[in-house]
């Protein structure tokens, strides 16, 4: 089953062209992980599947109809998207941002109410953040930002979630526990998730489904120890890399082959 | 290493060798300059040729090189000069100062008006203008030299305030703006409110040289601020390769080997004298320090206003706002034309960028 | 901002630990009306001319043509009217001008509309002979409104709508042209300077209830779009992609505000002239009582706005026997605070 879908997008920033032609399905309630190299259209993708960049020919459907024909405000209440490096005004507390989560539930005439106040209560708890709630978010750390504005999406209460790279600039601990948040949310909620991630060891691990991306093109998608492969890699990332079981998951382990350690050719 | 060394300067820019010097440029950054230079010479030929007798440009230029006859040397050196090379040199001084204001604060509408310094000059010769005006005439020395003095004087004073209160454990871009608006608020207000006490003849003498006005200017005026220029401008260009690091923010530039604290609050005070000793000349020539540097990035597409085209640019706006209002309604003085022409240039070169970013 | 540490406050009705409580924030709005009652009261009470407390009261209460009563009613209280209007004007249009431009150097200048204004009204009295306030209002408004269209329209060209950026410099470019024209005009003309430099120092004296009647509509539909425009600029704090995606519509958010904030400060800027200033420095204060959501700033700067505005006014009245117009002793007053907290507090980014 699929909600959200692309058919035959074109996308890109004034002349330039990034994605051109693409198909892609996110089927319901997994977690789809889109790898590729810098500046091959991962997060413009991600950006047209969250309707804030609209396709200049083909179209982002959402339950059959194009999603940016639809109120803004109803896409809200399915989509949740939360961009790369978001910044938040200074002064605000955590909770403060998380509640602005519920915008759009709320209305001129209701603005604040038990369900607005239960999902952002959830919210917080979920993440951990509940006992940091009243501090202000250009205060906290890295990780602690990270899942503040992960909090605030949850407050969104959406079926689908769209993550721009979540883990960029955390340290490994963090990452995974960004991630295990992530999947946490998959399983006890029954969110579709669809992230872009750099890390394809953890990648592999948290995906149901890869979709591996150059050039604008899907160059591969299907689960993460079909995609992994040392060809793909050659072909994707023209990266040399040994591809070995995870000890720990089993999954695809990406080993990179350095310059330096490649038996010399001469 | 070997990959390093084969690979071409980055993409865009081109590569100057003389020896063991080497500088990297980029076409545009060149031409801008350049063509902007040309238009400058010719506007200014024509412009130093008009007046009550006529005088071809390429004669002019003939002259001003040593090839001209007794009587125009005469007209040119002693009368028609002064006034073109005044908005020459005001107006690449103001083109200067806005580039390097709009870099430090990182903000387009950084400019000697919205830091003050054009107010505090302001104060100073409107406070000249009404305060002579009301106690009987100055008399003529006082009045000629009264204007300029006050008004540099205000405009130093301004720039030392805004550096001095700007000035905590470093300059900050931003709090140097929100400093500059809060000394310009004080200084407009006088202004204006000077305006009402005097009668209606000074403020309109008063309002002529808000404005920015040419007409008057002799060798005089020319002296110092060609002297001031000939010191500053150097200086600034030397100090201001750091620019291009400051526009990255403060831990970059510091992680480029700038000595970020001392590299701005220098350059704050060598544009607040340039923007200073330019206003004591000619008045706050209006939109010429916020609009040419915003000209000249688009036209050198660059991140950050070029400053040699910041420069030639105000330097031609300036000009040729003085010749097109010569030629059209000469009671009228150069600062009001300055902004009716460069206005609506800079609206059209971003309505004209926005439109190709979008199609 | 201090640091917060999760306030143990949190009330039943507050719910969220961390969440801002509700009830501070109306205290808060609560004193500030107070503050403005006050206001009012010393404006009315002090001026040029010393009245004794009950010669007030009695020209409030039970006017019987003395003097008093002329001072009073048809002086102080227009007066004070007016001041209350532009001030909340002035003030929410800061606010919300800030907001949208995410910009805290935004003046509600910025459209262009002092200088609209004032060109309209130069036209008014070169070309259309007008000489009165109550046509320079309609003047000024109509010029405001024009302005702030057209820098509206520039800014957006060709985008997605207006970014902070192009809005700013359309109204820096807008203004300069308007200023070097009406400069022009009104060089070459005498009577055209006589009265422009005096409305030029932005000034709520000499104004009648009637000019009052005129602009209090627009101030009043402007606060109440600004009010509506609020939960909108809360999500467009947070960035325009997150805006988005919480289902905000960006350019509806965007023309919202630019009406009230032309409403607002148009109808300011013809009655009084450019009071400029206020509008820079209100959202600043507001900002540090309220804390960044615009729910509470909006209406805080509007009543902070007013208060300032009063305040001034009466000591420009005490100190100089009404020879200094309210905008100079604003700029003379505020300026300073304004950079002191500047150098204090540190920026606030938006």
């Amino acid at each position: 089953m699929t909600r959200l879908r692309a058919e035959g997008v074109r996308l890109g920033y004034g002349e330039r062209v990034v994605v051109d032609d693409l198909d892609l399905d996110v089927l319901d309630g997994s977690v789809t992980v889109i790898i590729g190299p810098n500046g091959c259209g991962k997060s413009t993708l991600l950006r047209a599947l969250g309707r804030l960049l609209r396709p200049k020919a083909g179209a982002v459907l959402l339950d059959g109809k194009r999603i940016d024909r639809l109120p803004t405000r109803e896409v809200a209440r399915v989509v949740g998207l939360l961009p790369q490096a978001p910044s938040a005004p200074e002064g605000l507390t955590v909770a403060d941002l998380v509640s602005r989560g519920r915008h759009p539930h709320q209305s001129w005439y209701r603005q604040w109410s038990g369900g607005d106040e239960e999902a952002v209560r959830s919210a917080l708890a979920m993440t951990g953040m509940d006992v940091h709630a009243g501090r202000v978010v250009d205060e906290l750390s890295g990780g602690q930002r990270q899942r503040a504005w992960i909090s605030m999406t949850l407050a969104q209460d959406t079926s689908m979630l769209l993550l721009d790279e979540p883990i960029t600039y955390l340290d490994l601990a963090h990452q995974v526990d960004v991630l295990d948040l992530v999947r946490r949310l998959h399983t006890e909620r029954g969110t579709t998730v669809v992230m872009v991630l750099h890390d394809l060891n953890l990648a592999a691990r948290y995906a149901d489904t890869l979709v591996a991306m150059r050039d604008g093109r899907v160059v591969a998608r299907g689960a993460p120890g079909d995609v992994l492969t040392e060809q793909l890699l050659s072909d994707v990332f023209d990266l040399d890399a040994k591809v070995l079981p995870d000890p720990v998951s089993g999954t695809p382990l990406v080993v990179p082959v350095s310059a330096h350690l490649r038996p010399d050719p001469s | 290493m070997s990959a390093v060394r084969d690979s071409g300067p980055a993409p865009g820019r081109k590569v100057l060798r003389a020896g063991p010097a080497a500088w990297t440029f980029r076409p545009r950054v060149v031409a801008v300059p350049l063509v902007g230079a040309a238009l400058l010479v010719v506007v200014a030929a024509v412009n130093i040729g008009k007046g009550s007798s006529y005088i071809e440009p390429l004669d002019v230029l003939r002259t001003l090189l040593g090839g001209g006859d007794r009587r125009e040397t005469g007209i040119i050196f002693d009368l028609r000069l002064p006034r073109t090379l005044a908005g020459v040199l005001v107006g690449a001084a103001f083109g200067l100062a806005g580039a390097i204001f709009q870099t430090i604060a990182r903000n387009p509408l950084a400019s000697p008006d919205i830091l003050g310094i054009t107010w505090g000059a302001g104060v100073g010769a409107v406070g000249v203008i009404v305060v002579g005006g009301y106690r009987g005439q100055v008399s003529g020395a006082a009045a000629e030299l009264g204007v300029p003095l006050a008004a540099l004087v205000g405009g130093l004073v301004a720039g030392l305030l805004l550096y001095a209160l700007s000035w905590r454990r470093g300059i900050d871009g931003y709090r140097m703006v929100l400093v500059g608006i809060g000394l310009s608020a004080i200084g407009y207000n006088i202004v204006y409110w000077l305006l009402t006490v005097g009668d209606v003849d000074d403020a309109a003498r008063a309002t002529t040289w808000i404005v920015g006005n040419l007409a008057d200017v002799g060798w005089e005026a020319v002296g110092p601020v060609a002297l001031a220029l000939a010191v500053l401008v150097p200086v600034t260009l030397v100090g201001a390769h750091t620019l291009g690091g400051l526009q990255f923010g403060d831990d970059t530039a510091r992680g480029l080997g700038i000595r970020v604290d001392a590299a701005r609050g220098g350059l704050l005070l060598l544009a607040a004298a340039l923007a200073a000793v330019a206003t004591a000349a000619a008045g706050p020539i209006t939109f010429v320090a916020l609009a040419t540097p915003q000209i000249a990035l688009r036209l050198a597409r660059t991140a950050q206003p070029p400053l040699a085209g910041s420069m030639v640019l105000g330097a031609l706006l300036t000009v040729g706002a003085d010749l097109t209002l010569r030629l059209t309604a000469p009671a009228l003085p150069v600062g009001v034309l300055t902004a009716i022409l460069g206005a609506p240039y800079l609206i059209y070169l971003f309505v004209r960028s926005r439109r190709e970013v979008r199609a | 901002m201090e640091v917060t540490v999760a306030s143990p406050a949190g009330t039943a009705r507050d719910g969220i630990p961390g969440r801002t409580p509700r009830r501070r924030r109306s205290l808060t709005l609560g004193a500030l009306v107070a503050c403005l009652v006050l206001a009012a009261g010393l404006s009315i009470a002090f001026g040029a001319r010393t009245l004794p407390p009950a010669a007030v009261l009695d020209a409030l209460v039970s006017p019987d043509g003395s003097e008093a009563d002329l001072i009073v009613r048809s002086l102080r209280a227009p007066r004070t009217l007016i001041g209350i209007l532009a001030g909340l004007a002035l003030g929410a249009g800061g606010a919300l001008m800030q907001g949208h431009t995410r910009n805290p150097i935004a003046d509600p200048g910025l459209l262009g509309v002092n200088q609209g204004a004032a060109f309209a009204i130069v036209l008014a009295i070169v070309v259309f002979g007008v000489r009165d306030l109550y046509g320079f209002v309609w003047f000024g408004f109509a010029g405001a409104l024009l302005a702030a269209v057209v820098v509206f329209l520039l800014g957006s060209v060709g985008g997605r709508g207006s970014t902070p950026v192009t809005l700013a410099l359309a109204g820096a470019a807008i203004s300069a042209l308007l200023y070097g024209l009406i400069s022009a005009i009104v060089l070459g003309n005498r009577e055209g300077m006589e009265l422009f430099r005096f409305w030029h120092v932005g000034s709520i004296a000499g104004r009648d209830f009637a000019v009052a009647g005129q602009i209090a509509p627009f101030v009043v539909l402007g606060l109440v779009l600004a009010l509506v425009n609020t939960p909108g600029l809360n999500t467009l704090s947070l960035g325009e992609d997150v805006a988005t995606s919480l289902g905000q519509d960006l350019r509806r958010t965007r023309v919202l505000g630019v009406l009230a904030i032309t409403l607002l400060v148009g109808a300011a800027v013809a009655a009084c002239g450019p009071i400029a200033f206020l509008g820079l420095i209100v959202p600043h204060i507001a900002r540090a009582v309220t804390g960044p959501d615009y729910r509470w700033l909006v209406p805080s700067a509007a009543l902070l706005g007013a208060i300032l505005l009063l305040c001034a006014d009466v000591v420009g009245r005490l100190v100089s026997g009404d020879r200094l117009e309210v905008g100079i002793v604003l700029a003379v007053l505020g300026a300073p605070v304004f950079i002191h907290l500047v150098r204090r507090r540190g920026l606030v980014r938006l």
